[in-house]
């Protein structure tokens, strides 16, 4: 009743109006609704003061885990592939090779379903970020509002740079080529750019630079330039064409896998090196941009380069040696055999020095993946007086991990030289004494990389890091920087003794190109995982605490076992992109076009894929 | 014995024969997740080698398979198959039940032995110069208070040091104090092992929580004596002039 008396009192504020009319109900129900609007204000509030929601059953953290994860291996691939591609374009433009366009072709083809699947997969992750971190997120675009534009920018010119480098190619050949090459080296440009400025989010929640006063420009600046932006900057990009050229290799090695024809076994045989080599040749600095940037974050916060390196995150980088270690060894595996398959009549020639190679790379891994603690129960433990080893214990610090790890840099660089060189008679008149002087500095730098190793251990640790380590990287360097050239120049006069035949790789050869990228994968995932959680209980390091139910590190099991389920998943939409994109290529088959039949394979020459026929693969 | 898995076996079982009873002869034992680690590098080197030919695959691989579908194997080698058919799941099945079977004996522990300090003991620097005098009065407290456990020679081996488990920190070894800044050692002095975070369970430090006996001052000139009698630098981000 008394709710009646009120709306007839309102009514009667209104007396002039006719009921009927459609101005005098809207002034009644606007009138009526009045309170709504504070009630729409207060929950409009009461939004603002959310700091965070969850995804119940599932936990809004696994969830940004696994979205943020898949986004920037997206990331990694689509930024990797261009320079991988750029490169090979290059290098067919400069040689006159057609399949090195076509190779570079073939991977721009599978950059636009990817370049989509990542935006997909960012705008998934922003809208997770927003919804489940509101706080958080309205702190960091208040800082990063400018680069936000910038961003934005940058994926405008990155995708008409795409569209014009892809649906180009065939229309930017001849005297266009240089142009398209030029918009390949823009399309990498701005690549760079669309990776650094999320990078200066990410790194400034781990090492921020928090400037109160000066414009929006001058803040977002001064938290953009922190301290890990350039390392982690110049780390990805290295990694990230690690992993275009191993997702490249794994590419090759399943359609090598699948290959009907020996032509198509010859291409994805050659494609598989390729990816290899452009793969380890990213692979061999990795480790010193690693290092770089772990040596910031040192400098930067003693506590977070001990939770790192010493603290509970020091059992990831053992896992980090191993995978590491394999991908070395995946790769050494892949040039031997090709020594082994493409050059006849090479492997008896070979064997001492592959067996040498990879003795020095086993006892290098034994040492990177010993603990500096070791896991020993109770009774070990007291035999060795402590979970440190009395004698092996010295091979857990970092004196040793760094003179390993450019060991087996130094190896599978020779490893590399050695294939190089494989099935060719050197015929210049210097030629013996460039071999003398090669191998003499071989020597001389491994003998020196293993005194400085040993001598840093007596030394202040300030010394260790800023002389002995430089030194022995730009030891390894050197041995890289002349030995390339030096052998090129051997090579060019140099008559080939042995044909190398493509296509004869054994299976096996394409499983390890697939267990590359797996690898290479699960480090980034890894990583991933170490870099996020070092910051432990913060969402900006020392400046916002994550108060949120997840302000814990998870176990290391539960860790690990989110980094294979997001490899997992990552391989299964790069599989699904090689697939959409593919797609056209087998619509375009003709239909009069000769099958290959099971007498095309020469004699001798088993298919690829053990048990399967051309005939029912095709 | 021929041929490359035999080759194999006898690699491993040599490893094994150093790993756990020569190696020993010289050093302390090495624990079993070490000489896993070790073994399994040796058998990845073999198979690694051994398979990069066909030959070599077929040679490595072809006992065994001969051995998993019978081939050839009559008489002696037909009976051994069999016994080995019976005998594996048997050790398997041994294997997992003294995993699983109550033991008195606590689990293998992967224990931080170096957590991260909390923030406030972070970027501390020494007030006290590096004198000679203040060495030697560092030195003369370090007598006192912490030579006891840790040792005369500041290798871990004071008279005290036997009852303790893990033992104390052997500061002549340059994987410890040399790895770590001053402000480090002064938290965990100052603190103890009472003192320890979290990630650091199990606590397993006896280290006193000094910080109720002895003045800061004392703390950092303890620290200097220190790294000087054991013969190691702190670890800084500037070189000494």
């Amino acid at each position: 009743m008394q709710n009646h008396g009120i709306i007839q009192r309102l009514k009667s504020l209104v007396p002039t109006v006719k009921p009927s009319s459609l101005l005098g109900w809207s002034v009644f129900w606007g009138l009526v609704l009045l309170p709504a609007l504070v009630w729409a204000q207060d929950a409009a509030t009461q939004a603002m003061s959310v700091e965070y929601r969850d995804i119940p059953g599932l936990g809004s953290r696994n969830v940004v885990w696994v979205v943020a994860q898949q986004h920037l291996l997206l990331a990694g691939f689509v930024l990797g592939v261009p320079i991988f591609a750029w490169v090979c374009e290059i290098v067919g433009w400069k040689t006159k090779e057609a399949r090195y366009d076509k190779l570079a072709k073939e991977f721009t083809k599978l950059l636009t379903s990817a370049y989509a699947t990542t935006a997909l997969f960012g705008g998934i992750l922003l809208f997770l970020l927003i919804g489940l971190y509101p706080k958080l997120m309205a702190y960091l675009s208040d800082i990063f509002f400018p680069s936000f534009i910038v961003y934005c920018l940058l994926f405008l010119l990155e995708t008409v740079t795409l569209y014009l480098y892809w649906y180009g190619w065939d229309a930017m050949q001849g005297n266009k080529k240089t142009f398209h090459l030029f918009l390949g080296f823009l399309l990498n440009v701005f690549a760079l750019g669309i990776m650094i400025v999320p990078n200066a989010w990410a790194t400034f929640q781990a090492s921020p630079v928090v400037v109160a006063e000066g414009t929006a420009i001058d803040r977002a600046w001064a938290a953009t330039w922190n301290p890990t932006w350039w390392p982690v900057n110049i780390h990805r990009l290295i990694a990230n064409v690690v992993l275009g050229g191993f997702i490249c290799g794994a590419y090759a090695g399943i359609r090598y896998l699948l290959a009907a024809s020996q032509e198509e076994r010859e291409h994805y045989d050659w494609m598989g090196y390729v990816g290899n080599f452009i793969g380890v040749f990213g692979m061999l600095p990795l480790p010193f941009a690693g290092y770089w940037l772990m040596r910031e974050i040192y400098q930067y916060n003693q506590q977070m380069g001990i939770t790192l390196m010493g603290g509970f995150l020091a059992w990831l980088f053992i896992l980090q040696a191993m995978l590491i270690g394999v991908l070395f060894l995946g790769a050494n595996y892949y040039f031997w055999m090709g020594i082994t398959y493409r050059i006849p009549g090479s492997e008896r020639g070979y064997r001492r020095p592959i067996l040498a190679m990879l003795i020095v790379l086993m006892v290098c891994l034994g040492v990177w993946m010993t603990p500096h603690s070791l896991v020993a129960s109770l009774e070990e433990a007291r035999k060795m007086g402590g979970t440190h080893h009395p004698l092996l214990g010295v091979f857990g610090v970092m004196s040793a991990k760094m003179t390993v790890s450019n060991l087996m840099i130094l190896v599978t660089f020779m490893s590399f030289i050695m294939y190089w060189r494989a099935g060719k008679q050197e015929t210049a008149g210097w030629a013996k004494i460039a071999k003398s002087v090669m191998g003499a500095l071989l020597v001389l730098a491994g003998i020196a990389v293993i005194v400085l190793g040993v001598w840093g251990y007596f030394v202040p640790a300030i010394i260790r890091i800023n002389y002995f380590s430089v030194a022995q990287v730009l030891i390894v360097l050197f041995i890289m920087l002349t030995f390339t050239p030096l052998t090129a120049i051997l090579m060019k006069s140099a008559k080939t003794t042995t044909e190398m035949v493509w296509g004869q790789m054994p299976i096996r050869a394409g499983y390890a190109l697939v267990s590359n990228a797996v690898m290479v994968i699960l480090l980034m995932s890894l990583m991933g995982y170490a870099r996020s959680s070092s910051r432990v209980h913060w969402h900006i390091y020392g400046v916002m605490r994550d108060t949120s139910d997840y302000a814990y590190s998870p176990a290391l099991g539960y860790a690990a076992a989110f980094m294979s389920l997001n490899t997992f998943v990552f391989c299964l939409l790069v599989a699904f992109i090689f697939w959409v994109a593919t797609m056209g290529d087998k619509g375009k088959k003709t239909p009069d076009r000769k099958q290959p039949e099971p007498a095309d394979i020469p004699a001798g020459v088993t298919p690829a894929m053990a048990g399967g026929s051309p005939r029912e693969q095709d | 014995m021929k041929g490359p898995l035999a080759k194999t076996a006898i690699l491993l079982v040599g490893m094994y024969v150093f790993l756990k009873f020569i190696l020993p002869l010289f050093t302390a034992p090495l624990p079993a997740s070490l000489i896993f680690l070790y073994l399994a590098l040796t058998f990845a080197s073999a198979m690694i080698f051994y398979t990069m030919s066909g030959g070599g695959l077929d040679e490595f691989m072809g006992p065994v398979g001969r051995f998993l579908t019978g081939s050839g194997q009559a008489g002696i080698a037909g009976t051994a198959r069999i016994l080995v058919f019976i005998l594996f799941p048997l050790l398997v099945g041994w294997q997992a039940y003294t995993r699983l079977a109550p033991s008195d004996m606590p689990p293998a522990e992967n224990r931080t032995i170096h957590p991260a300090p909390p923030g406030e003991f972070v970027g501390l620097a020494n007030p006290y110069p590096r004198t000679q005098e203040n060495i030697m009065m560092g030195k003369g407290l370090y007598a006192a208070f912490c030579s006891p456990c840790h040792g005369a020679n500041f290798d871990g081996k004071g008279p005290a040091a036997v009852g303790f488990n893990p033992p104390p920190a052997n500061f002549s070894d340059p994987g410890t104090i040399a790895q770590l800044q001053e402000s480090y050692l002064f938290w965990r002095i100052k603190k103890g092992g009472v003192g320890l975070p979290v990630e650091a369970m199990p606590w397993k430090s006896a280290m006193p929580r000094w910080e109720v006996e002895l003045p800061d001052e004392w703390i950092w000139k303890i620290i200097m004596g220190e790294y000087d009698g054991a013969g190691q630098s702190p670890r800084t981000w500037e070189e000494e002039e």
